[in-house]
């Protein structure tokens, strides 16, 4: 239809997945609303309409569910925060920016269940009492804005959306609103003053969305698998939702396995799914036989596992909170012992250069300091006292800027340059070092163009 | 468009209404610009900053077909770096660089979110997933003979 590509999911599923967010995926014509209707859509949404906002929010809090965006913030908590007797309208908006690296899994809900989405928003604004909820779509997403546009016309005509909603006084309108390439955009205040008109800087916090959002009023926000979690929550109940996930993690969650893999791809899996499991079964292990060196769990922004933090780790916030590092959005980026860190790291920086908004100085400045010295040693011409200094450099990021990018930038360059120490060693040999200059400033130039004309 | 936001929270449509109309026009003109402004009742100046803040949002046109080549993590662990050398040196263009007949530019891109298909590229907003270099070399040949079919305009 709007997309060009062949199917996004493996078909059939790989035996090991926990099919629920996923279930009507590989249904013809998934995302029409006939096929929603025929396979048990909106009738969560009916069954939300006769419990009150109370009651909603309660099975949320108690499905454990956590945000899908990165963060993992306890969603029934985050509607508990909105103050529903604010007398200014609420707003529900939807982080659609996907934009983390490693992170693909929002396409396929959006591609071929956006009913389901439009369901999670309406249960979401009958408990928060909101009349509006606006879908931010990253640009680059254009064929995604048409299905969901599509979607909300067809949900429109059926009576699911617009005045007096299945004739219960209810009202509320959904739009799609597309972003123009900015990452910053997928943080959640960055997103609000984007969809304000303005450019995707952070807000101060507090006041959260919750308090303070869309407008200058009570917003829910969150990311699209948490609205695509949420009829599922209604119709089975918090109690069994949470049971499909670990203590403190409830339910499903659409992994994005990437990287250095025989069967990348999205697959839906319980939280606190082995990594072990992970890799090597559902991920078809790694091509050529080679051996684990370095393991993302969540999006670039999280601290680099090596293969021996991952022996016995599972897939679930605790889990790999304890092991220092974050579950994220669930994009896995899996490295091979040929992979070369120094460049990952380099890769990572300069991405978080390209993409820091430039709000807060230990970030702005931060990352290009960083991409420059990661660009140095690439070449082979780091030199010694500067490895530390990376490490040095990029931990006084942490916790200096309005948002997580700077940590973000921070966090994976810190892991690695720990981790992985010898490879910058051995870059140092790998042309002869120069002698550094025994002038009194370090000066850095500009670094070489990277591949042709940049 | 306008009609989207609540009352008085016309200038919400800025950035949606710049790229829509970018598509249609090939680049943000200054009078674009001052259009989008009175549509929204902001001053120019502020639909400017938009203009220079978003990365898809640019001031000279690009080629008819814009090749975006993804470079980041997972791509970059597939052979997406390769590609877009193979792709600068097919097309003789760097970073931004449109074709003397206008028909091609190549960009060197962040993360597109097709990170289980990698290497990805974009063709203006088609996804093109697990992309060899022959995939790519068909690709580019299209773009250049004008008869690359887009789906997802």
């Amino acid at each position: 239809m709007f997309a060009s590509h062949p199917p996004l999911f493996s078909n059939p599923p790989h035996p090991r997945e926990v099919i629920m967010l996923s279930k009507r995926f590989r249904l013809p014509n998934s995302a029409s609303i006939d096929t929603f209707l025929a396979h048990g859509g909106y009738r969560s949404f009916r069954k939300a309409l006769e419990m009150t906002a109370d009651e909603i929010i309660a099975e949320v809090k108690t499905s454990n569910l956590r945000g899908r965006g990165g963060a993992g913030f306890p969603t029934g908590l985050k509607m508990g925060f909105v103050p529903r007797n604010s007398p200014k309208p609420k707003y529900i908006v939807v982080n659609a920016d996907e934009s983390e690296p490693g992170t693909c899994k929002d396409r396929l809900l959006m591609e071929y269940d956006p009913h389901s989405l439009l369901e999670g928003m309406l249960i979401a604004a009958r408990a928060i009492d909101a009349k509006k909820g606006y879908i931010y779509i990253r640009g680059e997403y254009r064929y995604l804005i048409h299905i969901l546009d599509r979607a909300i016309e067809e949900a429109y005509r059926h009576g699911y959306l617009g005045r007096n909603i299945l004739g219960t006084g209810m009202d509320f309108d959904a739009y799609t609103h597309s972003g123009a390439g900015a990452y910053e955009c997928g943080e959640e205040s960055a997103l609000l003053e984007s969809l304000e008109g303005k450019r995707g800087v952070p807000r101060i916090k507090p006041p959260f969305p919750a308090q303070v959002g869309a407008f200058q009023c009570p917003t829910m926000l969150s990311n699209v698998e948490t609205f695509c979690s949420i009829p599922y929550i209604v119709e089975m109940g918090g109690k069994a939702y949470a049971d499909l996930g670990v203590e403190k993690a409830g339910g499903t969650k659409l992994t994005c396995l990437t990287g250095h893999l025989n069967k990348p791809g999205v697959y839906e899996l319980p939280l606190g799914f082995p990594v072990d499991q992970l890799i090597h079964d559902v991920g078809g292990g790694i091509p050529g036989g080679r051996k684990l060196k370095a393991f993302i769990p969540g999006g670039s922004s999280c601290p680099v596992l090596t293969a021996k933090e991952c022996e016995g780790l599972t897939m679930d916030y605790d889990a790999m909170a304890k092991r220092g590092t974050m579950l994220g959005s669930g994009g896995v980026v899996v490295m091979d012992e040929s992979t070369d860190m120094v460049k990952v790291a380099l890769r990572i920086m300069r991405f978080y250069q390209h993409e820091s908004c430039g709000w807060c100085i230990p970030c702005r400045e931060g990352t290009t300091w960083l991409r420059k010295m990661l660009q140095r040693f690439d070449e082979g011409l780091g030199r010694r006292h500067e490895i530390a200094m990376i490490g040095e450099l990029a931990k006084n990021m942490l916790g200096r800027t309005f948002c997580a990018l700077g940590d973000a930038a921070a966090l994976p360059t810190i892991s690695i340059v720990e981790k992985f120490y010898d490879e910058f060693e051995r870059k140092l040999n790998a042309v002869s070092a120069p002698v550094p200059a025994p002038g009194p400033f370090p000066v850095l130039n500009d670094p070489p163009p990277l591949g042709v004309g940049r | 468009m306008l009609a989207s936001y609540p009352p008085g929270r016309q200038r919400s449509a800025v950035v949606p209404m710049l790229i829509f109309a970018q598509d249609e026009v090939g680049s943000i003109t200054p009078e674009l610009v001052q259009e989008v402004a009175k549509r929204c009742g902001v001053q120019p100046v502020q639909v400017e900053e938009c203009v220079t803040y978003y990365s898809m949002l640019r001031k000279k046109p690009l080629g008819k077909y814009h090749v975006q080549i993804c470079t980041n993590i997972s791509c970059l662990l597939n052979g997406g770096e390769e590609l877009w050398k193979r792709a600068c040196e097919q097309t003789g263009l760097g970073h931004k660089q449109v074709s003397a007949d206008g028909m091609v530019s190549l960009e060197e891109v962040e993360c597109i979110g097709a990170c289980s298909w990698a290497p990805a590229l974009q063709v203006n907003y088609d996804f093109e997933h697990l992309v060899t270099p022959e995939r790519l070399d068909e690709i580019l040949a299209a773009c250049r003979k004008g008869d690359y079919v887009e789906k997802a305009k």
